[in-house]
């Protein structure tokens, strides 16, 4: 028994993603048509061309009826799909393999959430009734125990920690101000970000990924009739997930400077994809930067940078757009904000601009590379799911 | 031979300096510090505190826990069930209340005494008065346990030679149900009314223990009417033992055993000690040491723990815990409240803190797992206490935007001694002197209250020695 991955079998030949931000004017049914139809035009294609639907919602609504109803599909199946923050991420994957069973020839993966109608800071969700005695912190301060555990794991002081992180918020919201697309679009200083109001540890505001609503689709085929819906196909060359044993909390052994999720995950993908060093030969990445110390450790994980260099490397700028390698070029999770169902494919959107030749000059990326990486987080450091793709624009 | 084989104390960390309730309203006040139970305790988190210091320094196992208070965290229900779970004492253990009064002390105690094998009288009280009221000022929060029993249970250290009690009926202090503050009877009036009560009860409390008051080592007198206590301390001279009300404050129904157990902590073999309460009567006990008190070591002494608290507690923040100002909440949901099966199925993880241990691997799950993380094994745990085992900080966090009473919420990520890890909220800790490698120990507290449902579960505090 063993993984196979499905490395160039499927193709992705369209994507829509509407801009991410506080649409007070729109539902979540508005969003998923303007995606869907955004993709549907993209790829060609019409809404009766596609034979089954992957729809991505945490908590925007439930079964197939919250895509079938909007869009008023034709019977068509719709499979309704939730896997924490990686839920977008989680729609695609599995859109992809009906594809490459050879169970449908089109189909589309779309995510959605409608986050800023709760009227709540944050992220929220309903939980199954419990004992009371699940822990009650918020996402950033999950996230947050990251940091002084980093910073004391490698020596850094609490100045460098947080100028570390200052840097990876700039760097993202830099990249954001060049995306029409995004929430944020605007560059902000280092001294904004450092000495916004805390949130959790040494989190500020600035740390944190906002909170906005957006939609993103994909349309997806076999890879040998990609061509009949486009000359640049996006080839899928790696899925992978881990769902940790949540293990963290209990594990004395675990020391908070890793996502050990996200190792399996992205050991998976590279061998799926047959990439033995990420670093020199991906051309971008786009990960999940739900805060800042996340992408610090994200970059370890995903095997960008030694252990223990990461945060050298953030400061040095390697991951900025004209870096050694580009990481959230369109901005990430902090100029884009999580509605949790749309980021997994807003990623892919990224990926499939940039590797295509048609993300705006300012912020096109200029590389002789083919390979595109997303990656995707639910759950918290010690518990979490974790999602990598490599999606490249060439066979091989 | 039956009396007290040990007892045990609580006293919260925060102190109220009261010159800081004069400075704020004008008026109120007063010299010294209250003792202020953290806005996650209650009474009935006292009380476990209390016990659990109580059943440290002596290895019995209590068939009873007679529990009372004058605020209970519920009615109806009872609350010595949750004080039961917490000690992880078995079903076959008889826990009641005797709620409501400040006088229900008594009838702890003596149901203790009188009901046989090792019974425990857990007594907690928590004070509020109206803003700039005596009782505001003069309230303290605190709980003390004590264990009876007979010899063959443990070395008894302490044991009654005569008790008295007197009762009268008359309007001193009364409270409706559901209101925050006690209203009080001219003061002149309840003094008279008290003296000649406790006058008669003290005199055939010694009576009945063949000595004269010149015999008597030393005098406790408890109370809540302030004039009468003063005033009947007369009769003590220089035995009197000081009442903590200077420090503390006065704990209401917990101070009488509380005032003994802080006697109790200095006494050698062979004093007389006269206890003395007044509520809505008097009663009086002549005790006598034993010899086994001067091997008896109590886990934490009153003294060390008014001595190891906070008197930086802000007026303000005191204000907010006891429900007179509402701070605005955060844009957050409310906590859900905690499911009644779930909770039952959990009582020995979430009231004992008693998590699971793999027989094969030795690994520790916090909370108790079938299936373990270390090999795999299949129900194949034991179970595994971790309510008294110290930890150290491995990595933390301050939540500014979490749900609580009393922003912002601290996390600690601990490992525990001989292994465990357990992510907690820390409580009694500033936030600001949180590090890597700090050591903790577990407290049994209330993280919130929702629709009407107490959650209760352990945290993590400073660790004192």
């Amino acid at each position: 028994m063993a993984s196979h991955g499905i490395k160039d079998q499927v193709a992705i030949v369209g994507m829509g993603c509407t801009p991410f931000g506080e649409h007070w004017d729109k539902g979540a049914d508005d969003m998923l048509v303007d995606a869907a139809h955004e993709a549907y035009a993209s790829a060609g294609v019409t809404q009766d061309d596609i034979d089954a639907f992957w729809l991505g919602t945490m908590g925007s609504g439930v079964s197939g009826l919250t895509l079938s109803k909007p869009l008023q599909l034709d019977y068509k199946p719709v499979s309704r799909l939730e896997n924490m923050c990686a839920t977008g991420s989680e729609a695609f994957r599995n859109a992809c393999y009906a594809v490459a069973s050879g169970a449908y020839d089109v189909v589309m993966a779309i995510g959605v959430e409608k986050l800023k109608d709760s009227g709540y800071s944050g992220l929220t969700g309903s939980r199954p009734p419990s004992d009371g005695t699940d822990s009650s912190l918020t996402a950033p301060a999950t996230f947050s125990l990251l940091a002084p555990a980093y910073a004391h794991k490698h020596g850094l002081d609490d100045e460098t920690m947080k100028e570390v992180l200052t840097r990876i918020a700039w760097k993202n919201h830099k990249n954001g101000a060049l995306n029409p697309r995004a929430q944020f679009r605007k560059e902000v200083a280092k001294e904004t970000i450092a000495g916004s109001p805390l949130v959790a540890g040494p989190l500020g505001i600035f740390d944190c990924s906002g909170v906005s609503d957006g939609s993103a689709a994909a349309v997806i085929v076999r890879a040998e009739d990609a061509h009949r819906y486009t000359d640049k196909p996006l080839y899928v060359k790696a899925l992978s997930f881990s769902s940790g044993p949540a293990t963290g909390a209990l594990d004395p052994s675990y020391d908070y400077t890793t996502f050990r999720e996200v190792r399996a995950s992205a050991e998976e993908a590279y061998k799926q994809a047959g990439i033995n060093d990420p670093r020199s030969q991906i051309a971008m990445a786009e990960v999940h930067d739900c805060f800042t110390p996340t992408e610090l450790v994200l970059m370890e994980d995903l095997g960008f940078a030694e252990e223990g260099t990461a945060w050298k490397e953030a400061l040095n700028g390697t991951f900025d757009l004209d870096g050694d390698l580009p990481v959230n070029p369109d901005g990430g999770l902090k100029s884009f904000g999580h509605p949790i169902g749309a980021s997994g494919l807003r990623m892919l959107f990224e990926c499939w601009l940039q590797l295509r030749g048609e993300a705006p000059p300012e912020r096109q990326i200029d590389s002789d590379k083919t390979l595109g990486l997303t990656h995707n987080l639910g759950g918290q450091p010690g518990a979490c799911v974790s999602f990598v793709s490599v999606v490249g624009s060439e066979v091989g | 031979m039956r009396g007290i084989i040990g007892y045990g104390t609580y006293v919260p960390y925060y102190r109220l300096d009261r010159a800081k309730i004069t400075a704020a309203m004008g008026a109120g006040g007063g010299r010294g510090h209250r003792a202020v139970a953290s806005f996650d305790e209650d009474t009935t988190t006292m009380g476990v505190e209390a016990a659990r210091s109580a059943l440290r320094a002596s290895s019995v196992t209590p068939s009873s826990i007679w529990f009372a208070t004058a605020n209970p965290a519920y009615l109806d229900k009872t609350n010595a069930t949750a004080i039961q779970a917490a000690l992880d004492l078995p079903q076959e253990t008889w826990a009641v209340d005797a709620g409501g009064s400040a006088r229900s002390s008594e009838a702890a105690i003596r149901g203790a005494i009188g009901t046989a094998g090792v019974s425990m009288a857990v007594v907690s009280d928590l004070r509020t008065g109206n803003p700039t009221s005596n009782d505001e000022s003069g309230g303290g929060d605190a709980a003390a346990a004590l264990l009876f029993g007979d010899d063959e249970d443990a070395p008894v250290i302490a044991h009654a030679m005569g008790v008295a009690a007197s009762t009268g009926e008359f309007l001193d202090r009364y409270r409706l149900p559901g209101e925050s503050s006690s209203r009080i009877w001219e003061e002149r009036f309840g003094e008279q009314a008290y003296l000649a009560l406790a006058n008669d009860a003290i005199e055939r409390a010694t009576k009945e223990a063949n000595i004269g008051l010149e015999d008597v080592d030393k005098v406790i007198i408890a109370g809540l009417h302030a004039r009468a206590v003063r005033s009947l301390s007369k009769i003590a001279g220089d035995k009197l033992v000081d009442d903590l009300t200077g420090r503390i404050g006065n704990p209401g129904t917990a101070q009488l055993p509380l005032l003994l157990a802080s006697a109790l902590d200095e006494a050698a073999p062979g004093e007389t000690i006269l206890c003395t309460h007044l509520a809505d009567g008097a009663y009086a006990v002549v005790l006598r040491t034993t010899d086994a008190i001067s091997d008896y070591t109590p886990f934490a002494t009153v003294e060390s723990q008014i001595e190891n608290g906070s008197d930086n507690l802000d007026y303000n923040l005191y204000l907010t815990w006891r429900g007179f100002l509402d701070r605005e909440p955060p844009r957050r949901p409310d906590p859900d409240r905690p499911g009644a099966p779930p909770a039952f199925r959990s009582e020995d993880w979430k009231y004992a803190f008693v998590g699971s241990r793999d027989r094969s691997s030795g690994a520790i799950h916090l909370p108790p797992m079938r299936v373990s993380m270390d090999g795999g094994a299949v129900d194949d745990m034991e179970r595994v206490r971790m309510a008294d085992t110290p930890a150290t900080i491995a990595t933390f966090t301050v939540d500014y935007l979490a749900f609580s009473l009393s922003p912002p919420t601290v996390a600690v990520v601990i490992d525990f001694d001989g292994g465990g890890r357990f992510q907690a909220e820390m409580t009694d800790v500033d936030p600001d002197e949180v590090k890597i490698g700090d050591r903790v120990q577990m407290t049994f507290r209330r993280l919130f209250t929702a629709q009407g449902i107490h959650n209760y579960f352990w945290k993590a505090r400073p660790f004192s020695e």
